[in-house]
């Protein structure tokens, strides 16, 4: 079935983690956006959702960094963080090994992507969860694309990848939905937590919604280093997902910055 | 310096429970399996935050370290630019402070 659902979110930790700090008015706002999310990812009817993450080393660790990965398990833990710290209980989230296994197939003859039959989550993955399928009733297939350990996957090769699990996934009889989740410009677990560079930001965000690749994926690491810090590298998970909806136009949800939770908080959908 | 094996060191911390609880038993037998300079060690040691971050470890390993040890967010941020203050700007690595 073709693809039923394309769409992006944040996944900082401050979210869950630090809330009580947070301005109550976007912060709602922003809530609010996730839950339209959760609700269009239920009227999709899907029946697994990929979710594009940045990870930071939960799984992956500069010994063995691949460069593309996807889960195909048929459960995962999460997360990984302490559930006093993030307020996301540990849990068992349900897979489909045997799905991921199929997609897996149909990625690979575009993009080496490395397989993983364990995985653990941490917050890149489980704060979206928390809000956009809080039952954990639907099966997750996690991929991830290196964004943490230089050198990163080029931005060009993440458009590549999204597009090939859109190919993949359409050729499938399953309902599939993809979410992509990093963040913007941010500075997280530097003294500059909270910085935000909203302009950068918005001229990002209005080339995700013009979905043009050679626009899209135009960034130096140098120039997101200096103008997004090197929570911007996560940009690669948005630009996945737009190359999952190639062809596509999208729209901002909302576009928060919250300081206390270290990231302008986004959500988006292709018009796919 | 071996910043590789302080960053693995951690990453084993912050996912493996089994390893979490060999480090609370006995810290000093758990650091052996590492290849660790004596000031490595010791910054590990004495949780001191600054330093590592100092250091070069990436932080996202670095902020979970300082939860484990029960720095409060704002401790931790401060315990960052102490870290700065004390040993000068951070020596490796993406998560650099920058002016703001």
């Amino acid at each position: 079935m073709p693809i039923c659902l394309v769409g992006v979110c944040s996944h900082a930790p401050g979210i869950t983690g630090r809330a009580e700090r947070a301005d109550p008015r976007p912060r709602e706002t922003f809530y609010a956006a996730l839950q339209r999310l959760r609700a269009a990812i239920e009227a999709s009817r899907a029946q697994a959702l990929i979710v594009i993450a940045a990870e930071h080393f939960a799984n992956f660790f500069m010994n063995n960094m691949p460069a593309f990965a996807i889960g195909m398990a048929d459960h995962y833990e999460g997360p990984i963080e302490d559930p006093g710290w993030l307020k996301i209980e540990r849990r068992r989230i349900p897979g489909n090994a045997a799905l991921s296994r199929r997609l897996i197939e149909g990625v690979l003859p575009e993009v080496d992507v490395a397989y993983a039959e364990e995985w653990k989550f941490d917050h890149g993955i489980s704060v979206p969860l928390h809000f956009l399928t809080p039952r954990y009733d639907l099966p997750i297939i996690p991929a991830n694309v290196n964004c943490q350990g230089p050198p990163l996957t080029p931005l060009k090769r993440a458009y590549v990848f999204g597009r090939a699990l859109r190919r993949a996934a359409d050729a499938l009889p399953e309902r599939i939905a993809l979410i992509g989740t990093g963040g913007i410009s941010h500075w997280p677990a530097t003294p500059n937590s909270g910085k935000i560079n909203e302009a950068w930001d918005r001229e990002f965000l209005a080339r995700w919604c013009e979905n043009r690749p050679e626009r899209l994926c135009a960034y130096t690491d140098a120039d997101t280093y200096r103008d997004g810090g090197q929570g911007g590298f996560e940009i690669r998970t948005f630009i996945a997902a737009a190359g999952a909806a190639e062809g596509a136009t999208g729209e901002v949800w909302c576009y928060e910055p919250i300081p206390i939770f270290a990231v302008g908080c986004t959500v988006g959908v292709m018009r796919i | 310096m071996s910043l590789y094996y302080v960053q693995k060191l951690l990453y084993q911390l912050n996912r493996d429970p089994e390893f979490r609880g060999r480090f609370q038993a006995d810290t000093a037998a758990a650091l052996n399996a590492f290849e660790l300079t004596d000031d490595e060690r010791a910054a590990i040691l004495e949780a001191d935050i600054g330093l590592l971050y100092v250091l070069g470890v990436n932080g996202q390993l670095l902020m979970h370290f300082a939860a484990f040890h029960g720095y409060e967010w704002g401790a931790y941020l401060d315990a960052m630019r102490e870290g700065v203050r004390r040993h000068g700007p951070v020596r490796a690595g993406i998560y650099k402070m920058v002016a703001e």
